[in-house]
């Protein structure tokens, strides 16, 4: 299958091996991915800080960008939940029906990267190897926007060498929320807080996520703390071998 | 006739706005520890009451879809189901007094409670008199309210405010509810323990009295029946049967979203309430009451029917989901955002998800302009909803309404310039890859290995808890053009 990878902006320029372990992954699998070069954000940013207006250019790039591809896959939770449940709604806020209708198609086609895997392709033992104890935590936007139920338990629970613990209170939010980790940085602290306090009783080297915004939240405070544990994207485990 | 679209409810009044915002209120109750402990507790055991009790029901989610719609139907006509109600409370004895917001609510409300005579009165937890600030404007007239629902009545006697909807004091503790008794309740057993039945005993005591004295009492309501001009109030306690069936006078304020068209309404929402609230199958108590029955209950009803911002939030098409509330603060419950801070952070009497989308709509944005942001839009809420308002995507629209509103000013905000020169450069690649170019420069920033401790403000608030990546040596997109020759 061809698809078309719609890496976000935060994968492609913080955490590139994001991507790179994304393509590694399907093209093991058979499949042929594209990078549609002209692609930069979704704008899920400025739509939930509230600038919708400024939004409209993000979302008609995104879907000019997407147009030509049939299967688009991104390893985002939440980019994923902008593009199908926000790019139209921003299309009609600015009057553009048209544009909300082609918004509505791409975001048809779009699949988030555990849907993909196993909704789209049919697989969950992505013959991946990866040697070490692992806790997951499932993401807000996948969990409640996408609704991807345990699809990344199961691909995770086929990879060999690896021990898979069971995060408690999993489905908390970690406290990212975007611009709320800046305008609420106390409160999103301290949910942080208690975040980090679960993956570390898990006793795991390493905590999972399927999105690189909460990676980022929750691998930035487990590093403040010197903890010992780090975040790995769900991609570079698939990708492992 | 001109159509009346509504006003804001006024300042000044009431209890609808803080005097901080969220974030500024929320610091202190974070370094709170009694109060971190005492809601990580009381959230986490009502979450799982709920939870059990929802999980019985194999018809759940069609019970939600229901509550949605018959909120959203009644919505639609609620101008020809208030007049019902009107009619028939008055056909039954009862009066209706329309108040179009909390200052005509209190001044009505205590000239009804001076034509008694009496100089106190008896009070049904209701969060319509609270939002009124209705015991403040009964004290400056002389009249002295006596909160009747135990947890209101340790807030009451603490001089403290309710932090959450239906369980006021759950910011307090045990040994605080001790305290709190032996330093306020007169005539108390200075030999009282925290015992949750000691404590409760006392608070009887002290209650009974009052109920017994009383000749006016104040309530609000859950729903009111347009069909039948019934009332109905539900509660666990027993305090609100002996305020609604002891005195001689009865005064409801009721919030105008509150009517259903008809008793087979009930039957869905009476479904929905108990268990998204308490965690019960049934709540206690539900007393319904119709107009006035002579020689049984109170013989003087009045219903005071009250709009302060309703009827603006109702003539706003994305406003309207948020008067399909019914109150039952499973969205608190849930909310990882209130857990932490409780309810006080949120300055109004309506805390938590719904009070983040409700206080800015009844008050106008401006004057809540924090709360729409007190959210990581995580959608727990929105899940656990018993009419399925969705609240995160109520919460991004009233973003929006507030950043359009700032951009009437004429300087705008860094942050407005910062997100403007974002959508620039982003909806563009040449821009967005030579923006890539210039952030690689942070990786010159501090330590070179390992995150970045420390950056300028805004992004100090992320570095102050948070290390932030170092830039990669090389974007995707430049690995892709090396490795795949950019083709695509
Ligand atoms: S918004 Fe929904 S969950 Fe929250 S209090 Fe209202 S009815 Fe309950």
């Amino acid at each position: 299958m061809r698809i078309a990878l719609f890496l976000t902006c935060l994968g492609d320029a913080v955490q590139p091996e994001v991507g790179r372990a994304t393509v590694t992954l399907l093209e093991r699998l058979g499949h042929e991915v594209v990078f549609p070069a002209d692609q930069t954000c979704c704008g899920q940013m400025h739509v939930n800080t509230g600038y919708q207006r400024e939004a409209v250019p993000l979302v008609r790039h995104h879907v000019e960008t997407f147009e030509p591809y049939d299967v688009i896959v991104a390893p985002s939770g939440s980019c994923v939940g902008c593009v199908r449940h926000q790019h139209a709604m921003v299309a009609r806020g600015a009057h553009d029906d048209r544009l909300a209708e082609r918004a509505d198609a791409v975001a048809a086609r779009t699949y988030e990267l555990s849907e993909l895997l196993v909704d789209v392709l049919g697989v969950e033992d992505v013959g991946a190897y990866y040697p070490h104890r692992v806790t997951y935590h499932p993401t807000c936007h996948s969990l409640r926007m996408l609704r991807v139920g345990d699809k990344p338990l199961r691909l995770l629970r086929h990879v060999r060498g690896m021990t898979l613990v069971e995060l408690p209170e999993a489905d908390q939010c970690c406290g990212f929320g975007g611009t709320f980790a800046l305008k609420n940085a106390d409160t999103s602290t301290a949910m942080l807080a208690d975040k980090m306090r679960n993956v570390l009783s898990t006793g795991a080297e390493v905590a999972a996520a399927g999105d690189a915004s909460c990676l980022m939240h929750i691998g930035g405070g487990l590093s403040r703390l010197r903890s010992g544990t780090r975040t790995i994207h769900l991609a570079e485990i698939l990708a492992s071998t | 006739m001109t159509t009346f679209l509504g006003v804001p409810a006024p300042r000044g009044v009431g209890h609808l706005r803080g005097e901080h915002s969220f974030p500024d209120a929320a610091r202190g109750a974070l370094a709170d520890s009694q109060l971190r402990r005492n809601l990580g507790h009381a959230t986490h055991t009502i979450r799982g009451k709920r939870a059990s009790v929802v999980g019985e029901l194999d018809d759940w989610e069609q019970l939600r879809l229901a509550g949605s719609a018959l909120k959203a139907a009644t919505m639609a006509r609620l101008d020809e189901h208030l007049e019902r109600l009107e009619r028939e409370v008055t056909a039954r004895g009862g009066t209706v007094h329309w108040a179009r917001d909390a200052n005509e609510a209190n001044a009505i409300v205590t000239r009804l409670v001076q034509e008694t005579g009496e100089t106190e009165v008896v009070k049904v937890k209701s969060m319509a008199t609270q939002e009124i600030g209705l015991n403040e404007a009964l004290e400056t007239a002389g009249i002295e309210a006596h909160e009747t629902d135990l947890a209101e009545l340790i807030v009451q006697l603490g001089g403290d405010l309710p932090s959450h909807i239906l369980v006021p004091a759950i910011h307090r503790n045990r040994a605080e509810i001790r305290e709190i008794f032996l330093r306020e309740m007169p005539g108390v057993d200075p030999e009282l323990t925290a015992e949750p039945r000691r404590l409760a005993m006392a608070a009887r005591a002290h209650l009974r009295e009052r109920f017994l004295r009383a000749k006016v009492a104040i309530s609000g309501a859950n729903f009111a029946v347009a069909d039948t001009g019934t009332l109905l109030v539900v509660e666990s306690e027993g305090n609100g049967r002996m305020c609604l069936t002891l005195p001689e006078t009865l005064i409801t304020v009721m919030g105008i979203e509150k009517v259903v068209p008809t008793w087979q309404d009930l039957e869905v929402f009476l479904q929905l309430l108990p268990r998204s609230s308490t965690g019960e199958r049934m709540n206690p108590y539900t007393s319904a009451w119709t107009g006035v029955t002579p020689g049984d209950g109170p013989q003087t009803f009045h219903l005071v029917l009250l709009d302060n911002g309703r009827t603006a939030a109702l003539a706003d098409e994305l406003g309207r989901s948020a008067l399909h509330c019914i109150k039952c603060s499973a969205c608190l419950n849930v909310c990882p955002v209130y857990e932490r801070t409780g309810g006080h952070a949120y300055g109004s009497v309506y805390p938590g998800p719904i009070g983040a989308v409700l206080s800015p709509q009844l008050t106008g944005v401006e004057d809540n302009a924090s709360l729409p942001y007190a959210s990581t839009l995580c959608g727990a809420c929105f899940d656990a909803c018993p009419v399925r308002i969705d609240i995160p995507s109520l919460l991004v629209k009233l973003r929006a309404r507030h950043v359009d509103e700032q951009r009437a000013r004429t300087v705008p905000s860094a942050e407005a310039i910062a997100m403007a020169a974002a959508s620039w450069v982003m909806s563009s690649p040449a821009r967005f890859a030579a923006a890539e170019k210039v952030s690689r420069a942070g990786r010159l920033l501090g330590r070179r290995t390992g995150g970045i401790a420390a950056l300028p403000p805004p992004l100090s608030a992320w570095t102050a808890s948070r290390d932030a990546p170092r830039p990669p040596a090389e974007t995707f997109r430049e690995w892709w053009a090396r490795e795949r020759g950019g083709a695509s």
